[in-house]
């Protein structure tokens, strides 16, 4: 190990990370901007974007609160939204459980998509890192990203208020999430789960609490894998 | 919203404390183990099931106005999803996309 040090894989994991900032500081000023419209306070609005970090389940709750969902239903319906992060532990696992506690505590706490795909990209190409250097990476690509995620929230936070109707951010919801989804349609079974949520979600929406949209998501995943499972059949 | 401010703060520590969990999941685990390959199968699917869903009646029945659907924002719709999948670009799409919301609603409302 005398090419890579663990300082320089920092170095390296940290510029990979910074292509993301483009993404995440709209992303954060917009979380603040309606969060703030919808009548969470400064504190409520930052207070979430820190203990959170994950903004699509953060906006999710957010439209749930507005619609005046039970608090249950909105708890399952955000971290619903988060499920897909067990995978992302899952897959993390065998480069990262092999070390201190608080070292894994506080991977866990950054562990948002940007940071897993690149770091696992990473860990997957040659030169094969040790495991401080996979956290020196994993570290590295996290470091600018959750910054950036508080500051944006603060920025938008502050905008929030001062917006007039006319902008329709009523809107901007709808449209981050249709933005966030559409990259992911790569697949006929990413297409499939699609659609299936949206058809059940509009046709379920007559059931209360909100629970029309839990039921569809559920049955959108099995739709996901049943036609993921008819694909691989038919291809052989 | 209806929430009081002690409600929000509730919800805020219970998201927090429940997205923990979830990521820290396999970090706490000693040694290799994992879901089952049927489980993780399933847990790729989570965003695109979700999000559609939660949008869609969104797009269909605006509360802006109120309830009846409108030219302007099933618009921008399209043109976001459109953008998202020929480009894969979040930014680029989320910028069409309330373009066309913005041109739709000044030429249209």
């Amino acid at each position: 190990m005398s090419a890579t040090t663990t300082k320089s894989v920092y170095r390296q994991g940290f510029r990979d990370g910074l292509p993301f900032l483009i993404v995440a500081l709209p992303f954060g000023m917009l979380f603040g901007v309606v969060a703030t419209e919808a009548g969470m306070t400064l504190a409520q609005t930052m207070g979430f974007s820190i203990a959170v970090i994950a903004g699509a389940a953060q906006f999710t709750a957010l439209q749930l609160m507005q619609e005046n969902a039970p608090v249950l239903i909105i708890l399952a319906t955000s971290l619903a939204v988060n499920l897909r992060m067990a995978m992302y532990s899952a897959s993390l696992a065998p480069h990262l459980s092999n070390a201190p506690l608080w070292k894994r505590a506080l991977a866990a706490y950054v562990l948002v998509d940007q940071v897993y795909a690149v770091s696992l990209a990473r860990y997957d190409r040659p030169p094969e890192l040790n495991t401080p250097q996979k956290y020196a990476y994993y570290f590295g690509v996290a470091t600018p990203l959750v910054p950036m995620w508080y500051g944006a929230t603060f920025l938008g936070a502050r905008m929030g208020a001062g917006i007039p109707p006319e902008f329709a951010l009523d809107f901007a919801v709808p449209i981050t999430f249709l933005a966030l989804v559409a990259p992911m349609l790569r697949t006929v079974a990413h297409l499939a789960a699609a659609l299936t949520s949206v058809v059940l979600s509009l046709a379920l929406a007559f059931l209360p609490l909100n629970l029309g949209l839990l039921i569809a998501a559920l049955l959108a995943m099995v739709a996901g894998v049943q036609v993921e499972l008819w694909m691989e059949r038919k291809s052989k | 919203m209806t929430m009081s401010s002690t409600q929000i703060w509730f919800l805020i520590g219970l998201i927090a404390i429940g997205t923990y969990l979830i990521r820290f999941s396999f970090f706490g685990l000693i040694g290799n183990r994992t879901f089952p390959a049927w489980v993780l199968r399933h847990l790729r699917y989570t965003p695109v099931a979700i999000l559609p869903g939660l949008v869609a009646p969104l797009v269909l029945w605006p509360q802006a106005t109120g309830g009846q659907p409108d030219a302007a924002r099933l618009l921008a719709a399209l043109v976001t999803i459109g953008l998202g999948t020929i480009t894969r670009n979040i930014l680029v799409s989320i910028l069409g996309g309330a373009a066309t919301l913005y041109t739709g609603l000044s030429v249209i409302g």
